[in-house]
Formats: structure tokens, sequence, C-alpha cells
């Protein structure tokens, strides 16, 4: 057992840190509104080789889930307008399937994730809709590729995420029955563990930046972080976040050794990748949705203004969390996953 | 991050489940709920004899923080009396650690036979959290000391052979400086234990303290320094020694009933949607009160101080224990008031017991807001609010 990061991952660690803060940062999510996208930072992103860091080493790239979980997390604490873990998990499956191609490799072409089922024709609500010029998603037992060109317009909403509604026009059938299914719930576990990570990030920056403010706001002659209520608020937060990053890190851990179908639920010893994906989201959605919501009160009414960084990560923590399901159906899925012997 | 424990952990793990399910038997359970002791002499001397005890000594033995914390986890999850054991256990750390060589033979090794106890004697009538401010007072009189004083809260005295006494010893200094630490033979004349009920089925005490005479050689630690052995007893507590899994043994119970149970509008509760939510919510709860935990193992294991990941674990634990069983409380309707032995108790009447027991696991081994002093001091760095 070993619960830290190995030397390569804390150098993954200190080269997506600075990146994400010196060319994101909250102020490039900001200034990427409507859309949702910021173009000159995916470009510069492309340059380090990040966009292909998902696949296998020999195509470049070699990252583990365990891996990409920190830059998830790093991704999430500067709420980067990238679509970087829609774009990761779509090449993973494209390689699977001989359909990598250079530009999606490089960058230069949006690859994303259609992660509920396609209904009627149309996938609704995708995460990265407005701006994906490749398409993963799974109709009944097919799963498609989508060529068409983006909208390039996002559906206003609440976390400022690039979604758009997809009709499937030009779609080509990839993988069918079984293989489609399996390959899609392994890709949707992997988005829901990035995603988790990059939840992570928003609930440790936004406790990070309450903290500070806590510290520089006087009311009464005193810094309101001196008053044990607003101590107290803040110091059930670190232990959430930490629980968090703890389970994401073990869904990553069981989805690089491809662990499936190990569930004790009465003795809690749980490593199925599919059961801990969800269980991350959920709690890792959940966690994001407390730390926000006591931060941004902490701040009081400037915490309500547009003008503090509080809001945009207050709006994604619940974007991120309910984009793919209501928390509430993720845990109907979970109880599937937990009593199967029973019927649901 | 790897998430597989080690052979030996697993091995030892195995072991201790095969030991629980060999001797841990329902005789056992009911017997600890029927007397309000969780403690059993006979259940302690097994796992002696099958040289599980020695492990369980922080900080003693070949045991490291991470076996500490599966034997008492798996006890935990099986529902085992622990409660005296785990109390036990840390005394016979703090010995090894500070104690005398008169200490070890007289105590610690009587404790690892398992047919010995001991208890605290921390908290008193009027200062529990605020331990510090203790009255309890120690005498020197010639080569001999003279307690006189009360202790709250002193679970297990009736049980046990000694109590760790923290006594004021000097009221000229700042009070943190002025206590001492004594493990006081509870057969001494001049102690009386009063029980004290509760409203689930764990019993304590009040023990009163009138004229208690003891000799030098039962002091632990030096004169006015008891404030460091506590601190020590902290350190190797870690939050380990079980108290962060308790809705693990809740939700075996509560599936049990949910699973023969009918509902309104389904068959069984099993199928009712928002029971499988809690399920659900309850399994995510589980997994993370045991991640919190083995992290601050696994920081203790590799030669770290997870003072403040003990906090996170105990404040989470306990806090989610109490969301849980009131959900599911609310959910057996008027069957989940019915207690152990009732006619349809749902759950047995395990669910009544929990929603009893829930309320004291926010409270005792440190309240949740001393935690958060705790987390808000040394971790996010904000002033002193006291």
């Amino acid at each position: 057992m070993d619960l830290g990061m190995n030397a390569d991952q804390e150098a993954i660690k200190d080269v997506f840190a600075s990146f994400f803060i010196e060319q994101t940062g909250p102020e490039s999510a900001r200034n990427s509104i409507p859309l949702g996208f910021d173009t000159e930072a995916w470009k510069r992103i492309s340059e380090t080789g990040a966009p292909g860091m998902g696949v296998s080493p020999p195509a470049g790239g070699g990252a583990s889930l365990s891996d990409l979980v920190i830059v998830a997390e790093e991704a999430g604490s500067q709420i980067a307008p990238l679509p970087i873990i829609d774009h990761v998990v779509a090449s993973r499956v494209l390689e699977k399937l001989d359909l990598l191609e250079e530009e999606v490799l490089t960058g230069t072409l949006i690859a994303g994730l259609v992660v509920r089922p396609v209904e009627n024709g149309v996938a609704k609500s995708v995460p990265t809709g407005a701006i994906a010029n490749r398409l993963i998603a799974l109709n009944e037992d097919k799963l498609l590729l989508l060529t068409d060109e983006p909208p390039n317009e996002s559906l206003p909403n609440h976390g400022d995420l690039p979604i758009a509604h997809r009709e499937i026009k030009n779609a080509d059938v990839i993988a069918e029955g079984k293989e489609a299914t399996e390959i899609f719930d392994r890709t949707l576990n992997e988005w829901k563990t990035l995603t988790s990570a990059f939840l992570v990030g928003i609930t440790r920056s936004s406790i990070e930046i309450t903290v500070e403010y806590v510290k520089d706001r006087h009311q009464f002659g005193k810094p309101i972080g001196s008053f044990q209520s607003v101590q107290h608020g803040l110091a059930d937060l670190p232990g959430l976040c930490d629980g968090a990053r703890l389970l994401v890190n073990k869904a990553a851990w069981a989805g690089d050794k491809e662990i499936s179908g190990e569930i004790k639920l009465t003795d809690n010893e749980i490593s199925d990748f599919a059961t801990l994906a969800s269980m991350s989201l959920i709690f890792a959605g959940e966690t994001s949705l407390q730390a926000t919501d006591r931060s941004l009160h902490y701040h009081g009414g400037y915490g309500f203004s547009e003008e503090y960084d509080i809001q945009l990560f207050y709006r994604r923590a619940r974007a991120w969390s309910q984009i793919l399901n209501s928390p509430s159906e993720e845990c109907l899925h979970l109880a599937d996953l937990l009593l199967k012997d029973s019927e649901g | 991050m790897d998430f597989e424990l080690s052979e030996k952990a697993i091995d030892f793990r195995s072991q201790v489940k095969k030991f629980i399910e060999n001797n841990l038997t329902s005789e056992i359970i009911s017997n600890m709920h029927g007397t309000g002791t969780f403690n059993d002499k006979s259940f302690n001397e097994a796992l002696a004899s099958e040289g599980l005890l020695a492990g369980a000594v922080p900080g003693y033995g070949d045991r490291d923080p991470v076996e500490l914390y599966l034997l008492f986890n798996e006890l935990e999850k099986a529902g085992a009396p622990y409660d005296g054991l785990a109390v036990t256990m840390l005394v016979a750390g703090i010995i090894n650690a500070v104690g005398t060589e008169f200490h070890h033979e007289e105590i610690l090794k009587k404790l690892l036979t398992g047919k010995h106890n001991c208890c605290l004697g921390y908290s008193e009538p009027d200062y529990g959290s605020d331990v510090a401010s203790i009255t309890t007072k120690a005498e020197k009189v010639g080569d001999k000391w003279i307690i006189n004083g009360q202790k709250m809260w002193t679970t297990m005295a009736h049980e046990s052979d000694w109590v760790l006494l923290l006594t004021r010893t000097n009221s000229e200094v700042p009070k943190h400086k002025g206590m001492t630490m004594f493990l006081v033979p509870m057969a001494t004349p001049g102690i009386e234990i009063q029980p004290v009920p509760t409203m689930a089925s764990e019993k304590t005490n009040a023990t009163f303290y009138d004229n208690v005479e003891v000799e030098d050689q039962w002091r632990l630690g030096e004169v006015d320094d008891g404030w460091s052995v506590m601190g020590i007893a902290l350190a190797l507590e870690r939050g380990v020694m079980g108290g962060t899994n308790p809705a693990v043994p809740l939700l075996k119970h509560v599936l049990n009933w949910a699973e023969t149970t009918p509902s309104k509008n389904e068959s069984l509760m099993i199928n009712n949607t928002l029971m499988r939510e809690r399920i659900a919510r309850t399994a995510i709860i589980n997994q993370v009160g045991q991640l919190l935990t083995l992290r601050a193992a696994w920081i203790a294991a590799t030669g770290g101080m997870p003072g403040v990941e003990g906090s996170m674990a105990k404040i989470y634990a306990s806090e989610e224990y109490q969301k849980v069983v009131g959900w599911f409380q609310q959910m057996a309707g008027a069957e989940g008031l019915l207690s152990f032995g009732a006619e349809d108790a749902a759950a047995s009447g395990w669910i009544d017991y929990d929603a009893r027991h829930a309320p004291v696991t926010t409270i005792y081994g440190g309240t949740s807001e001393i935690n958060r002093n705790n987390i808000a001091e040394r971790h996010l760095g904000l002033p002193r609010s006291r």
C-alpha cells in the first residue's frame, strides 16, 4: 500500500499545476464565457502533447488513469475551460478501434464523449457538444463516431460549459453488440473517474480561496476567520476533499488494474472499477457542492457578485456533478452494481 | 497510489477474520448488549492466546499501524465487544512508551494476557473538552500520594484493575504544566464506582477518589508532566483503533431487514427506490471512512504524525453514521422504534440500537468541535478561537 505519489507523478503534478495556473487560471474560465472553451490555451496545451497523453506509449502517450487523475485535479483547481478529460478518454477509444487520427492525437481536432445514451437520434446536452469535431456515442448497442462540424455555440448554462445538443447525422458505426457496450462502459467509467478528480480540484481551490479570504476580511475589528462559527464551517471541508481524492485515486488504481467484480458490500471491501468510479462521481460531486456552497457563503455578498471567482467554482461544481446524471439516479445505478443479486 | 495491502497485512487480516469467525459467538454479542459492558475477558484472552493481542499495542511488537487498524476495523465490522480492549491496549502502548520497569512487569505483562483491563480517568463532572482544567488533586505526603476527586465517563472501571488517572499536582503554574498521571490500582481503598446507565446499551461509570493513597511507583511520567503523557496517548491512538466504520455492521443489519421486509409499493424494501439510493450512499460513506482511516494509519506507518488526519476521519465517520442511522430509522417507520427482543423489531432491533448509540460517537474520544478546532488551527492555519 502506498497512498502517496511516485516521483513521476510528482513531476506530472508540478508541470500541470504550473501550466494551468499560468495559462488558464479562473481568468480564462471567465473570459471564455459564453462558449466555455479557451482556444488559445488549448493550442498551448496541445504544444505540450497533453491531448495525446492517454493513448498507448507507441502512439505517443503512456499515462495511466492514476497519472491522468493528477492532471484532471490540477485542471479542476483552475477550472480550466479545456476539454482535456473528454478528449483523453475519447482518444483512448479511437486508438483501441484503430481510428486515431494524427489531428486528434495533436489536439488539432477535438474529441469528446456523448456521456448519455442517444435518444431519438439526438445526443442531448453533450458536455463538449459545442466544440468537439469527433464524438463517441452509444446508440442502443452500437458505438458511433460523429464527425460533423461542431456548432461552436453553446447552450447558455449554469456552469459556462461548451454544452450543445447534437443530431446524429454523419455517424459511423465503429463497434456493435457486446463490444460496443463494453467499450462504452469502460470509457464512461474513465470519464467518471477523471471528472471526479476535476471536482476534487474545484473543492480544493474553493477551500484555499476561502481560507485566504476569511483571514483577510475583517468585521467587528477581527478577521472573520477568527470566529469559531466560520472556522468550524470550513474545518469540515478538508476531510471531505481528502476523502474524495482517496476514493478517486482508488477508482483510478482499480481502473489501471482492470479490477472487475470485487464487491463485498457487507464487509466494506470494494475494488471493482465500475463501482468505485460511480462512487467517486457521486461523492466528489456532493463534496464539491458543499465546499463551494460554504465557500461562497463566507464571502458574504461579494461571493454572489460576478467579480469574485468563487461563484465560477460554485457553478462549475454543480455543472460537472450532474451533467451525466442526477446524483440520485447515479446512486440507483450504484445500488444495482452493489446489489447484483437483488432485482432493481 | 497503491491500495493493495502488503502480503503480511493480508495474512494478518485473514487471521483476524478467522479468529472472529471461530470465537465471536452470538452469545458474546447478546451478552455485551445485555450487560452494557462492551468488553469480554474470555474473548480478549482468546485473542491473546492466538497471538493477536501483543500486536494490538500501538508502538509495541512487530505490528505496524496499518495492522493495528485492520485488527480494530475487523472487530468493529463484526460488532465485537472491543471498547474495553481498545482503551486497555492504548494504555499498554503508553506504558510501553514511558513506563518504568515496574510498570512493564506489574501492568503491561498482565494487560497482554487479555485477563486484565485499564480504564481512563481524564474527564470530570465540570471539565470534559477542557481537560487541562481538571481539579482531582494528588498531594505528596511523605513518600506517598493522596488523591481526592471525582472522574466521569470512566467506562469499564468495574472491569478494570487500573485507572489511568490525570490529577492536579500544582495549582501555582499554568494549568497544562501542573498535572501528573498515575496508574492507580482499582483495588486501592477509597475508590468508589457508581454506574452511569446511558440511553443506549452501553454502560459507563463515575468514579470517586476519597483519600486514595498510592506509592510513587504508580506515577506514570514525570511530576507535573501529565500533559505530555496525554499527548503520547493521542499520538498512539491516531484514529486507527476502531470507531471509523460504525455504519458497516449497521448496513449489514439493514440489508438483512430490507431483503425480507415488504414495502408499501414494491414487493420488498430492498426494491424501494429511496432505500436503494440510501444503501448506495451508505456504501460510499463506509468506503470513505475506511480510506480516511487507512490514510492516517499509512502516515503513521511511514513515520508521520497523522493528528489532523485522525481528526478528519473521526468527524467524518461519526457525523455520517448519525445521518445514516436517521435515514434507516425513519424508513423503518414504527418498527424502527422497536428494541432488541421485541416482536417485529426492524433489523431485529439493531436500527433502534444504532439510533441510540450514534449520538455519543460525536462526543466521546474528542468531540466534533474539538476536532474542528484542531483542523482549523493546525491544517487551515486559522487563529486560535478560544
